[in-house]
């Protein structure tokens, strides 16, 4: 065996599925003078891909995960390593059929061709499954067994064959050494390796090796259980390795999957259990492998009554295998992809599966190639989404127990989480807690949806608040929002935003730097605002802000809750060295709240004060002439200094309130006090996130905004662009010369009613725009049509819903379908471009 | 016919085994526990007895309240039910072991009869003392073969088979009497799903036992210097043969 190097362009640490294909796709990119290596042997170092189920069940409600399942599937199937056998996921309980027609939407949407089975259909197709205790089926017939290991060794051989590659097995990493920041070398037990880049691909263990450079990836080694039971007549006589559909047991939480004469039982029914990454014992020290631990029986003993109550055969069949597996959790349950904000070049490719891994490896290195997926919009596997709280053991633990039960769940698009709440409170929180606001998790801020105060407007409007008649549309929302909604465009409200992020750019490069970092012009004015895209190299949407400049080398960004992570990365991580621009944090100290409708300028008038030019304090003229839309200016309310920012995401005339967190609950109080008299009510984030936003138009990072688009097809392209060079600026102007191929636009559904008679509301969760005799709609780069957002519009007497399309079908007026729990619903396009179907002209926000 | 086999919990074998900082234990944060390899064969010995000539298997082991578990893998493949002789404090030396489970096994059959036969494993795996067996027969005054490769029943005389390098030796034992299994007897079976869940029911009794210290005393315990062994790889194909050829002159096979 050849010497470990003294140097190399890339280190890859773990030679499971994903370190693997890794190095493949790398290699396939261009990359040479690479090195993996794994402390296990191969081909099976000893890691989660080495006693993987290794099935595939390509449906997935989330989108990001959907597209990296489908890619890997096509890779397996690429490397004849896919062998199809069909999957039944079966109910035991009416709430699981019906999740079952979400999942046929869902399927619809990414192309996956499956259908529904009645009981009787299921057995034809297992004739060993006691069909009594099943309802129904869901049955893909394109669902896998792969093989991960083989595929990873084709992959890593790929690129040894191209001369990209040297492996290096049973070689354990000691260390990881930094230099100002970024990555510098990766020090073995047989020896140290500079490199430029080190990938962290090593499952289980990829928290211990990123705290060695001083990186955080937040998982945890979590136990999934398994045994293997047989031999079993049916199964051997198959002759095959899989010959009969594999069974999800949805409502059991587990599943049986043949392997040649036995059957496997997993199971995600168990207590959660976790390990610390120092704990795994080593390759010496494990029986087995160190993933595969010794079977806790007890916790096992219920899922075997509930599959021998599915399949009797299982039965009498031996144990001749069991498990307590380890594989990765995360809190939010979603990958941790991309490069460590902590140092430079340091790279996270952990959490993942065997059904996406491959896939994900692409857009690994895709994005180490050219700066961003081309796969798919990693928005939410980015390392860089985790806020500081996110990545304690304490978090991870409270949040994997509350969901490793939910791996086989029904879970709510607009679901909640129990555990880890008030963990970020804004000023405001007794106050709003006082008007029995019901509190939604914004990634730790407490933020109010809606307020039990406010269910007295219902009556007011009792049109727009009729309740939900099917309890799952009406899950997680009220028709008191409809109510805030009305009462704010008719009055007054106010909205706490404080789990905004704002970040200060300071200094002689400031200017320079975010014109870099911007499409639109931020050479404004001072007290003048910009709103931009930024994007990424390849011109799609990387993120969405506003930016206001207080001084001329002091720049103040304003981000979202959900994107405040990945904000911070990408501008720091760009930011120039050299001293010139000076980053703070502000999101800490700074509240906001949102003051918007027709009376917010009366009602700001009332408190806003000034000091004139002697020193002297008067009123301050908040009038559209004095102070315009797009402005800012610091203020003195009731004696507060505050910023008054006057921009709507609601389509409202009025501002967003910026003060000290310590002056908050003075400032929410003086703004309650002078809007008394004009009905103020505060408004939760039902209205501000989804009813005011979506009869407007706007469109949100994450949602309609991802990396797959660009701005010319998001309708927010600027008519001029500006002459200094920008992140994606080449791309962006290619795609303003090119007609483009999908255009945002906004639908109303046109009949709510279902088969049932029951009227239905669209949760925006993917559902699938579906021409009149329900074909896919797919654009010409290959994106299908789906909803984006979906809501109310009580202002529009409607409901909307947003959604790309093509140009043969983005034409106002134009008829077409919407999938929502396995039903076509009529719908119409109302809006093709940005817009507002509310107030076109903006006049309400301007005068 | 009534057979009582008494089995011990050891850590699962298979991989490297640590041994605590004070040298007194060994380390099981990582490993899982079984019952002893040749008690293993002996409750599938006894549960193929019953089987064949009808009967039921008890099983019996003195150990940490753990040792449940192990009494209960036993049912799962076959007896009937349990005791545990629970103690505390880390192993006991043989001789403490033996006349505990020689009172036991007194106890038992003063309520249920005497036993048949009462099977040992040849020794246990993790301490290898090969003498609780013996003590335990020569207390209750039972005869007793160690080593068993075979095992059959007679008419009320046991039929035990050993094998030694000069052929096999042939034992015919009055009932009720003792015999050590060793492993190879039988392929123990594995439990199935169902076994395991009647298991979860079975009867299993506790009883503490005093007994005396034995003189038996461990003093540390020590890994042994770890194998270092060297593989080479002499080629692929057809091309690594006169290197094969080579080795195998160099090492005296061929000449």
């Amino acid at each position: 065996m050849s010497e470990i190097p003294s140097r190399a362009k890339c280190v890859i640490i773990g030679a499971g599925i994903v370190g693997n294909c890794l190095a493949g796709h790398l290699s396939a990119l261009g990359w040479h003078d690479m090195v993996l290596i794994d402390k296990g042997p191969l081909p099976n170092p000893g890691g989660s891909t080495g006693h993987a189920s290794n099935f595939i069940f390509p449906t997935d409600h989330n989108k990001e995960m959907a597209l990296l399942t489908l890619a890997s599937q096509q890779q397996y199937i690429d490397h004849g390593m896919n062998n199809t056998c069909g999957g039944i996921e079966v109910a035991r309980t009416p709430e699981r059929l019906e999740e079952f027609n979400r999942r046929m939407t869902s399927a619809t949407s990414w192309g996956i061709d499956s259908k529904l089975l009645s009981p009787t259909e299921v057995k034809e197709l297992v004739p060993f499954i006691n069909e009594k205790v099943v309802l129904g089926g869901f049955y893909t017939p394109s669902v896998s067994v792969v093989d991960s290991l083989q595929t990873g060794t084709l992959m890593r051989e790929s690129a040894v064959k191209a001369g990209h590659l040297k492996v290096f097995a049973n070689t354990e990493v000691l260390d990881l050494e930094t230099d100002n920041g970024a990555i510098k070398a990766v020090v073995t037990n047989k020896g140290r390796i500079e490199a430029e880049y080190v990938v962290i691909a090593c499952g289980v263990w990829s928290p211990r090796v990123a705290e060695m450079a001083g990186a955080n990836i937040p998982l945890t080694p979590a136990v999934h259980q398994m045994a293997d039971v047989g031999p079993i007549d049916i199964l051997q006589q198959s002759n095959a390795e899989v010959a009969y559909p594999i069974i999800r047991d949805m409502d059991t939480f587990c599943y049986e999957r043949q392997t040649a004469g036995s059957m496997e039982v997993g199971s995600y029914a168990h207590r959660p259990i976790f390990m610390h990454p120092n704990d795994i014992p080593s390759n010496e020290e494990s029986a087995l492998s160190p993933t595969e631990l010794p079977l806790t029986q007890d916790d096992f003993d219920p899922q075997m009554e509930q599959a021998i109550e599915l399949m009797e055969m299982l039965g009498d069949a031996e144990i001749k295998y069991a498990i307590n597996g380890l594989l990765s959790l995360t809190p939010d349950a979603m990958p941790v992809l991309g490069e460590t904000p902590e140092v430079k070049n340091l790279w996270s490719a952990a959490a993942v599966w065997i059904k996406e891994g491959p896939g994900i490896a692409q857009l690994v290195a895709e994005w180490m190639t050219y700066g961003y997926p081309h796969l798919c919009d990693p928005h939410s596997s980015d390392i860089s989404r985790f806020y500081a709280h996110e990545k304690s053991e304490h978090h991870i633990y409270a949040r994997c127990a509350e969901h490793f039960n939910k791996t086989y769940g029904i879970v709510h698009p607009r679901e909640q989480w129990a555990s880890q709440r008030d963990m970020r409170r804004s000023p405001f929180y007794a106050r709003e807690e006082a008007l029995g606001a019901t509190f939604f998790d914004a990634r730790g801020w407490e933020r109010p949806q809606w307020f039990a105060s406010n269910a007295k407007l219902m009556d007011k409007f009792k049109d727009a608040c009729e309740p939900r008649e099917h309890e799952w549309d009406a899950r997680w929302w009220s028709p008191i929002t409809n109510a805030e909604h009305l009462q704010m465009r008719e009055s007054v409200g106010m909205v706490d935003l404080t789990a905004f992020n704002e970040f200060d750019f300071t200094g002689p490069g400031a200017m320079a730097f975010l014109q870099y970092m911007c499409v639109n012009n931020v050479d404004v004015a001072v007290g003048r605002s910009v709103y931009t895209p930024l994007l990424t190299p390849g011109g799609g949407f990387r993120g969405d802000l506003t930016i206001m400049r207080l001084g001329t080398e002091h720049f103040r960004v304003i981000t979202g809750a959900f994107d405040g992570g990945r904000d911070k990365y990408w501008f720091t991580r760009h930011m120039p060295q050299d001293g010139s621009v000076t980053f703070t944090d502000m999101s800490s100290s700074l509240c906001t709240i949102g003051v918007w409708g027709p009376n917010a300028e009366k009602t700001m008038a009332k408190a806003t004060m000034n000091l004139d030019a002697e020193g002297r304090l008067v009123p301050f003229d908040v009038s559209q002439a004095a102070f315009p839309y797009g402005s800012v200016r610091e203020v003195l309310i009731d004696g507060v200094p505050a910023w008054m920012f006057r921009i709507s995401y609601v389509g409202e005339n009025g501002w967003e309130v910026y003060t000290k967190m310590e002056h908050g609950l003075r400032l929410w109080d003086t703004i309650a006090k002078a809007g008394e008299e004009f009905g103020i009510i505060p408004v939760g984030m039902g209205v501000y996130a989804v009813t005011g936003r979506i009869e407007k138009g706007y469109r949100l990072m994450g949602a309609e905004l991802e990396s797959e688009y660009n701005p010319v097809e998001a309708g927010l392209a600027r008519p001029k662009v500006k002459s200094t060079d920008f992140i994606g600026k080449a791309a962006y102007l290619k795609a303003r010369e090119e007609k483009p191929v999908a255009t945002m636009c906004t639908l109303e559904i046109l009949d709510h009613s279902s088969k049932s008679g029951i009227k239905r509301y669209p949760t925006g969760g993917n559902e699938p725009i579906l021409t009149k005799t329900g074909e896919r709609i797919v654009d010409a780069k290959g994106r299908v049509s789906r909803v984006t957002t979906a809501g109310a519009a009580p202002s529009l007497g409607t409901y909307l819903l947003l959604a790309y399309l093509p140009p043969e079908h983005a034409v106002e007026g134009n008829e077409l379908r919407v999938m929502y729990m396995n039903e076509l619903f009529p719908v119409k396009v109302a809006r093709v471009g940005s817009q507002p179907l509310f107030d076109p002209t903006d006049a309400r926000m301007k005068s | 016919m009534k057979i009582l086999v008494c089995v011990k919990r050891v850590p699962a074998p298979g991989a490297r085994i640590n041994i605590t900082d004070d040298g007194q234990a060994v380390d099981t944060a990582f490993l899982g526990f079984t019952v002893s390899p040749h008690e293993e064969c002996a409750v599938e010995a006894a549960v193929q007895l019953t089987e064949k000539y009808g009967g039921e298997v008890t099983v019996l082991t003195l150990g940490p309240p753990e040792a449940e578990e192990q009494l209960r893998t036993a049912v799962s493949v076959g007896a009937i039910k349990g005791m545990l002789v629970p103690i505390e404090g880390g192993e006991w030396d043989p001789q403490r072991t033996a006349a505990a489970i020689t009172q036991s096994i007194r106890q038992l059959e003063s309520t249920e009869g005497a036993y048949d036969l009462v099977l040992f494993g040849n020794e246990s795996a993790d301490s290898c003392g090969y003498q609780v067996g013996v003590r335990v027969a020569y207390a209750l005054g039972r005869p007793m073969v160690n080593g068993a490769k075979g095992l059959d029943v007679n008419e009320q005389v046991a039929v035990v088979r050993r094998e030694s390098d000069a052929g096999q030796e042939i034992y015919r034992l009055p009932m009720p009497s003792c015999v050590g299994i060793k492993e190879g007897i039988n392929l123990p079976r594995y439990p199935t799903m169902k076994g395991r869940l009647a298991s979860k029911k079975a009867e299993v009794s506790r009883v503490v036992q005093e007994a005396p210290v034995g003189g038996l005393k461990m003093v540390t315990l020590q890994r042994p210097p770890e194998r270092v062994s060297n593989t080479q790889i002499l080629g692929t194909g057809p091309e690594a043969a006169p290197a094969v050829v080579d080795l195998l002159v160099e090492l005296g096979v061929l000449r």
